[in-house]
């Protein structure tokens, strides 16, 4: 029987190294907050890495003791019994640094200036992504992960684990990403951007001294992110052309369907979602691109890889499509690397990710029970 | 298990016996994974196997075969020329549409190239046709309406092929319920398994 790992309790890892980043930056200490489910085996060999997405954090699965409806955003793919199976696997979830849920980002307050870093915190890439992770793994005593799992740019985080770190990582689980964001995925990002950096109440990124919130900018990003991440015939069969009072109102008030769940969802991000955090993420989707390094030859930036890799892409995703996993695939059979490559039939678009599917589900678990099976 | 994989499936045990220790093949159609976790287990071969359905894809993954899923006929671009010791496409060729140029893909990705498929020139098959009607057996359990077979041919015909694509045959084994066939093998025949290679 799958269940839930039940309440659960975030954590705060302080590190007091400086950390570089990629763009020249130092940040003199740092907090991560984590979470961890199951239990860590007696030779720290079951660990494993959950990556989080855009606007993703460490609560990854289970709820909490003094907020029950908070369960964590993976939730169906992690628990007891379930594909990653907290009886078997030490699972670790995490806030990346830049976020907004608690690891130390722009709304942190710099201890040098005692105000919020805001335009000042550095900006971040993947790898910077990962020294991080490293440092909290070297914390919690993982040597080697199991298994490093993520989607969309999660799943970017994973591969580059298995580059910059070969020998820390056994499997990589790359769910609905790509080796690099096409040139319209970037557009898409800078005109998310522009809505933010355009408001009024951004003040440049340091809006937290005035009081205000670009939210107007932030929901615009959101609305058009959330169309992206679906898809058209997903949309049209949940929406259709629906109209709220059954009746054209000749206005621009909510009158279709559509509109009032775009608007809903964009509120919602809104209220919560921190706007330099969502200027970050869409900047280390954008500069995520491990073949840079190797005169654009992905099979070169994988030369060093000794991680198997499992590759997952969604038919109807076409922010990070089929093909681009494909690309993946491709440089991992160059390094004859073992790889294995399952594109699901799915309608959800890029979020089919983080849905619930009988054939997904299936080759995550049946993938993960054979890594479990080499943990003991 | 090892065992009645083999039996169950006679061309694997006459694959396999032309595949040396440690090769790296590549398997067209590769159904659940049982011929590379077999080849895998006997012969230390590294490989990967293509495969279409999705139950396949997870049976794979079950069995620790690498799998990619792909359909065969959109070609093997995922490949790399010359990167397989041998590419196999058993008991497949005959459900393929662009069954000639998947032919040429073989001997571009694999150094050598082992297919095996049913003989429709079996006298059981030839036999069913006199009396009128599409040859039906265990080896082709279809319909002439609901199979996947849109590619059948006889040794002759599969060896026709192969002279006009320029392909070198090296080895050929045929069989039939009761073993190997040896006298009149178009006729005696109804499965066949052929090694070749490119003719340099």
């Amino acid at each position: 029987m799958s269940g839930s790992v039940g309440i659960v309790s975030a954590q705060r890892a302080t590190f007091d190294e400086p950390l570089s980043f990629s763009c020249g930056k130092v940040l003199p200490r740092f907090e991560l907050m984590y979470e961890t489910y199951g239990t860590l085996n007696a030779d720290k060999s079951n660990a494993i890495l959950i990556c989080h997405a855009l606007s993703g954090h460490h609560h990854v699965a289970g709820s909490y003791a003094d907020d029950e409806k908070n369960i964590g955003w993976w939730d169906n793919m992690i628990g007891p019994g379930k594909p990653v199976d907290t009886n078997k696997f030490f699972v670790i979830g995490l806030n990346n640094l830049g976020g907004c849920h608690g690891s130390t980002g722009p709304a942190s307050i710099d201890p040098a200036s005692g105000k919020p870093y805001g335009s000042d915190f550095p900006m971040v890439t993947v790898e910077d992504w990962v020294q991080a992770q490293a440092r909290l793994a070297d914390r919690l005593g993982i040597r080697q992960f199991a298994a490093i799992i993520g989607g969309s740019l999660g799943g970017m985080q994973a591969m580059q684990w298995s580059i910059t770190h070969p020998e820390r990582v056994r499997n990589v689980l790359a769910i609905a990403t790509a080796p690099h964001l096409t040139t319209e995925n970037i557009a898409f990002n800078d005109v998310a951007r522009n809505a933010i950096l355009t408001d009024p109440d951004f003040h440049g990124g340091d809006f937290y001294q005035f009081g205000v919130v670009p939210t107007r900018g932030l929901r615009l990003a959101r609305m058009l992110g959330h169309i992206t991440y679906l898809s058209d015939d997903a949309m049209a069969g949940k929406f259709g052309r629906g109209l709220r009072s059954g009746e054209y109102k000749y206005g621009y008030d909510i009158e279709f369907e559509v509109e009032s769940y775009l608007r809903y969802q964009g509120d919602k991000f809104a209220a919560y979602f921190d706007a330099n955090t969502y200027l970050l993420m869409t900047k280390a989707l954008d500069y995520f691109d491990p073949a840079r390094h190797t005169e654009h030859n992905l099979a070169r930036a994988f030369a060093n890889v000794q991680a198997n890799y499992l590759v997952v892409s969604f038919s109807s995703d076409w922010r990070f499509s089929p093909d681009r996993s494909r690309e993946i695939v491709k440089a991992l059979l160059h390094n004859k690397r073992d790889v294995s490559y399952a594109e699901i039939t799915s309608q959800h678009g890029h979020d089919s990710f983080l849905m619930q599917d009988e054939q997904y589900f299936a080759v995550m678990r049946n993938y993960l029970e054979r890594v479990a099976g080499e943990c003991k | 298990m090892n065992t009645s994989i083999i039996q169950s499936r006679p061309d694997f045990a006459a694959i396999a016996a032309w595949i040396p220790q440690g090769s790296s093949v590549l398997d067209l159609g590769c159904g659940d994974g049982s011929l590379l976790r077999y080849l895998r287990e006997t012969r230390d071969v590294r490989g990967y196997g293509v495969e279409i359905s999705d139950a396949n894809i997870a049976a794979c993954i079950a069995n620790g075969v690498n799998v990619i899923q792909n359909d065969l006929d959109h070609g093997l671009a995922d490949f790399e020329s010359d990167s397989f010791d041998f590419v196999i496409l058993s008991q497949t060729l005959q459900a393929t549409r662009h069954t000639e140029a998947l032919m040429k893909e073989i001997v571009r990705v694999g150094r050598g190239g082992i297919v095996s498929f049913p003989n429709f020139g079996y006298w059981k098959n030839r036999l069913q046709i006199m009396q009128g009607h599409m040859p039906v057996s265990k080896i082709l359990p279809y319909q002439w309406y609901d199979t996947p077979n849109v590619h059948l041919c006889t040794l002759n015909d599969f060896e026709l092929l192969c002279d006009h694509l320029g392909l070198r045959i090296l080895g050929r084994h045929v069989m039939n319920d009761s073993g190997d066939v040896n006298l009149l093998p178009n006729l005696r025949g109804s499965v066949a398994v052929y090694r070749f290679k490119r003719e340099v």
